[in-house]
């Protein structure tokens, strides 16, 4: 049986006052195999990217392999002080993010307008 | 369904197979009354379960086999899955999320957590020569027990 595969569209939105916001939107499934979907993507954003979205809203399937990815993505976003905000998680998937601590460094959001507003840098 | 009824699978150690045995146990667990949420936590164990299986125990060698056993009775659906290692750690580690972000603590490890954290009984056997398995349960009314 074939993964499904993760397939990433990045765009730049102009939601919120401020800096454009970089949307990292993700679709299929993110798991061991998804590391250059997940941080080749991440690496190929321009330098001065400061505000990072992440879109789970097309994720069909997601493990733990994949959640490591996500926080090796926000590790790599810590040290360039950039900050980040999710929406799109299933409500399960939301309280796995919760259980495992992610939630004390990315907000996780019901939708894109929240998200948008939460940026405050 | 029938009290005693069990399914059995066997897959390949081939990592996306475990989806056949997640999707499996959620029929199962939906046809059981199952609300939404425990399917969707089962579903998680269930999928990590057979991952650890195939990587660890397996060493990803496409040969050997993940056994998947699912029993069903009136209150609850228990799942094992089987692989040839040796058998997990006997320490579950609680994921660190600061000391993951500050790189101190890897970022993958989490699996054996969830599993604990979502079903309602887990436990890991070591059972060598034959190899190790993995016991979830899921209950529907794990408060009158």
């Amino acid at each position: 049986m074939a993964e499904l595969g993760t397939q990433v569209k990045v765009e730049e939105v102009q939601c919120a006052p401020g800096n454009p916001i970089t949307v990292i939107r993700f679709s299929g499934d993110i798991t061991s195999t998804s590391q250059a979907a997940v941080l080749g993507t991440y690496q190929g954003l321009p330098e001065d990217t400061q505000r990072i979205l992440l879109d789970f809203s097309k994720v069909e399937y997601l493990n733990s392999s994949g959640i490591a990815l996500v926080i090796q993505l926000m590790i790599a976003a810590g040290k360039k002080g950039q900050s980040i905000q999710s929406f799109g998680l299933t409500p399960h998937f939301q309280k796995v993010f919760t259980m495992v601590g992610i939630t004390k460094y990315t907000t996780l959001h019901p939708n894109e307008k929240t998200a948008c507003a939460a940026f405050t840098t | 369904m029938k009290t005693g009824s069990s399914i059995e699978l066997r897959l390949p150690s081939k990592l996306g197979y475990e989806k056949v045995a997640m999707n499996t146990a959620a029929s199962v667990a939906k046809l059981m009354g199952f609300a939404e949420d425990r399917v969707e936590d089962l579903k998680t164990a269930v999928a990590e379960a057979c991952i650890n299986a195939m990587e660890h125990g397996n060493q990803l060698n496409e040969a050997l086999i993940v056994g998947v056993v699912l029993s069903m009775d009136e209150e609850s659906l228990e799942v094992k899955v089987h692989d040839h290692g040796a058998g997990a750690p006997t320490q579950i580690v609680k994921p660190d999320i600061d000391k993951k972000m500050h790189e101190e603590q890897t970022p993958r490890g989490l699996g054996m957590f969830l599993i604990q954290a979502l079903v309602d009984e887990a436990e890991w056997v070591s059972s060598p020569p034959t190899g190790s398995y993995a016991r979830m349960v899921i209950r529907l009314h794990p408060a009158a027990e």
